[in-house]
C-alpha cells in the first residue's frame, strides 16, 4: 500500500503530465477547477491515469464528487 | 430440389470519388459568444473548434446530400445509371418517414437503386462504407453511393454551451465501385449499447444531450483497440498509414488517438474540426476532402478512418484514397 505521501506524489506527477500543473502546487486543499485550472475533460484524463497508476476504478458519478486534490487522495486511499 | 444461386462478386471494392458540401454560413466563436455564455478561448481549449458551418433554410439535408453526392459522382467518372445502391447516413432527420436516401438518389438521376437511410450516429459514414463494400464484394451491387449528411443545428439546444458550440452541419459522400485490388479494408465495428443514453434525443424531446465526460472517456480509452483492429484486419501497421481521419468530435480526442497509435512523422492528421465543428456522419468524408484539397493527402494514400458516436457505435477501416 502506498503511503499518503506516495499518493500525493503520484497524483502530482499525473497532474503535471496531463494538465501542466507544477508539482509543488498539487497540495490537498487545492481545487482542481478553481485553483489548478483543470477543465472537465482533463479531469477525465486524470481519472483514467489514476486508474492505471493506482489500480482503482473512478466511475463518472464518483468523479463528479472529487473537487480537490485531497478528495482524490482520500478516494484512492479508500478504494485501493 | 432446386438450389439458390448466388451472384458473382468481386475481389475488392474501392472509393472511386469523394465529394463534400459545406454550408455557406461561417459561424465564429466570437459570434457565439454574443449569444451565449462562452468565449473563443473556452471553446478552443476544450474542443479545438475555431469556426463551424451552419446550414441556412434552403440548405436542407436533401439539398446538401445531393450536392455532395453529385460531386462524388463527378469525381468517380461514373454515370448515374451505373450506381445501383445508395446508403444515406444521418442522425438528424426531422421527419423520420420516409428516409431520404431514395429521394437523394432520384434527384441525382440514379434510376431505382437499392436505397435506404442508416442511423449509426457519428459512426454512420464508416458503417455505410462497410455495408457498401460488402454489397459490392458479394455481387449485390455494382457501384454504390454513400452519403453522410447532417443538420445538427436542427437538433441542438442553442442555449446549451456544452453542445451548441460543437455541433454543425454539412455533407460528404463517396462513390464505391469494384476493383481487383482491394481499396477498402475489412471493417472493425461494434457498439456499446449499455451507454445508449450518453448521446441522445430523449423520447418527446427535440434536442440532443451529451454526457461529455463519459463520451470523452469512452473515446480516449476504448477506441484505440478498434483502430488497431482495423489496421490488423487490413494487414497494415501504423507506420504504413499516410492519412489518419477519425470522426471530428473533439480535437483533443484526435490528438489523444494520434499520440497512442504512433504514426510516422509524415502521416497527415485530419483536424477539420477546427474549421467545421462536429458534423457527425459527415465528418469523415469532409475531413478527407479537406486534406485532399489542401494537398496534405493525395490520391493513392493509405488512410485510416474511424467513426464513433451515439449508440454508442463505432466503425473503422483502412482505405485507399481515390
Amino acid at each position: 500500500m502506498p503511503s499518503t505521501a506516495d499518493i500525493q506524489a503520484g497524483l502530482a506527477e499525473i497532474l503535471e503530465e496531463v494538465a501542466g500543473v507544477t508539482p509543488a502546487d498539487a497540495t490537498p486543499e487545492k481545487s482542481f477547477t478553481e485553483d489548478l485550472d483543470v477543465d472537465s475533460l482533463s479531469m477525465v484524463e486524470i481519472a483514467t491515469a489514476v486508474e492505471d497508476k493506482f489500480g482503482v476504478a473512478i466511475p463518472d458519478d464518483e468523479l463528479a464528487n472529487i473537487k480537490t486534490v485531497g478528495d482524490a487522495m482520500s478516494y484512492i486511499e479508500k478504494n485501493q | 430440389m432446386s438450389t439458390i444461386e448466388l451472384q458473382e462478386g468481386t475481389p475488392g471494392a474501392r472509393i472511386l470519388g469523394l465529394g463534400a458540401y459545406r454550408p455557406r454560413r461561417r459561424v465564429t466563436n466570437d459570434e457565439l459568444a454574443q449569444v451565449m455564455d462562452t468565449n473563443d478561448e473556452w471553446i478552443q481549449s476544450r474542443v479545438g473548434i475555431a469556426e463551424r458551418r451552419w446550414a441556412s433554410e434552403d440548405e436542407t439535408l436533401v439539398e446538401m446530400a445531393v450536392a455532395a453526392g453529385g460531386k462524388a459522382l463527378a469525381a468517380s467518372g461514373l454515370a448515374p445509371d451505373e450506381v445501383d445502391l445508395v446508403i444515406l447516413a444521418s442522425a438528424s432527420l426531422q421527419a423520420p418517414i420516409p428516409g431520404i436516401g431514395p429521394q437523394v438518389a432520384h434527384r441525382l438521376g440514379i434510376p431505382r437503386p437499392g436505397a435506404f437511410d442508416l442511423n449509426a450516429g457519428c459512426a454512420g459514414f464508416c458503417y455505410a462504407l462497410g455495408v457498401a463494400n460488402d454489397a459490392i464484394r458479394s455481387g449485390s451491387s455494382r457501384n454504390a453511393l454513400v452519403v453522410g449528411v447532417e443538420r445538427l443545428t436542427d437538433v441542438t439546444d442553442q442555449t446549451d454551451r456544452g453542445t451548441a458550440v460543437i455541433f454543425a452541419d454539412g455533407a460528404g459522400a463517396a462513390v464505391i465501385g469494384a476493383s481487383d485490388e482491394p481499396g477498402i479494408g475489412p471493417v472493425a465495428w461494434g457498439s456499446d449499447g449499455d451507454q445508449y443514453s450518453a448521446i441522445e434525443i430523449a423520447a418527446g424531446r427535440s434536442t440532443m444531450t451529451m454526457a461529455g465526460q463519459a463520451v470523452y472517456r469512452w473515446a480516449t480509452t476504448k477506441l484505440t483497440a478498434t483502430l488497431e483492429e482495423a489496421m490488423a484486419k487490413a494487414g497494415v501497421t501504423a507506420a504504413d498509414i499516410d492519412v489518419f481521419a477519425p470522426h471530428q468530435a473533439n480535437l483533443r480526442i484526435v490528438e489523444s488517438m494520434t499520440k497512442k497509435l504512433g504514426f510516422g512523422p509524415d502521416t497527415a492528421i485530419a483536424r477539420d474540426i477546427v474549421q467545421s465543428g462536429n458534423t457527425s456522419a459527415a465528418s469523415v468524408p469532409l475531413a478527407l476532402t479537406a486534406l485532399m484539397e489542401s494537398g496534405e493527402a493525395k490520391s493513392g494514400d493509405l488512410a485510416l478512418v474511424l467513426g464513433y458516436g451515439a449508440g454508442l457505435t463505432f466503425a473503422g477501416q483502412v482505405i485507399r484514397l481515390p
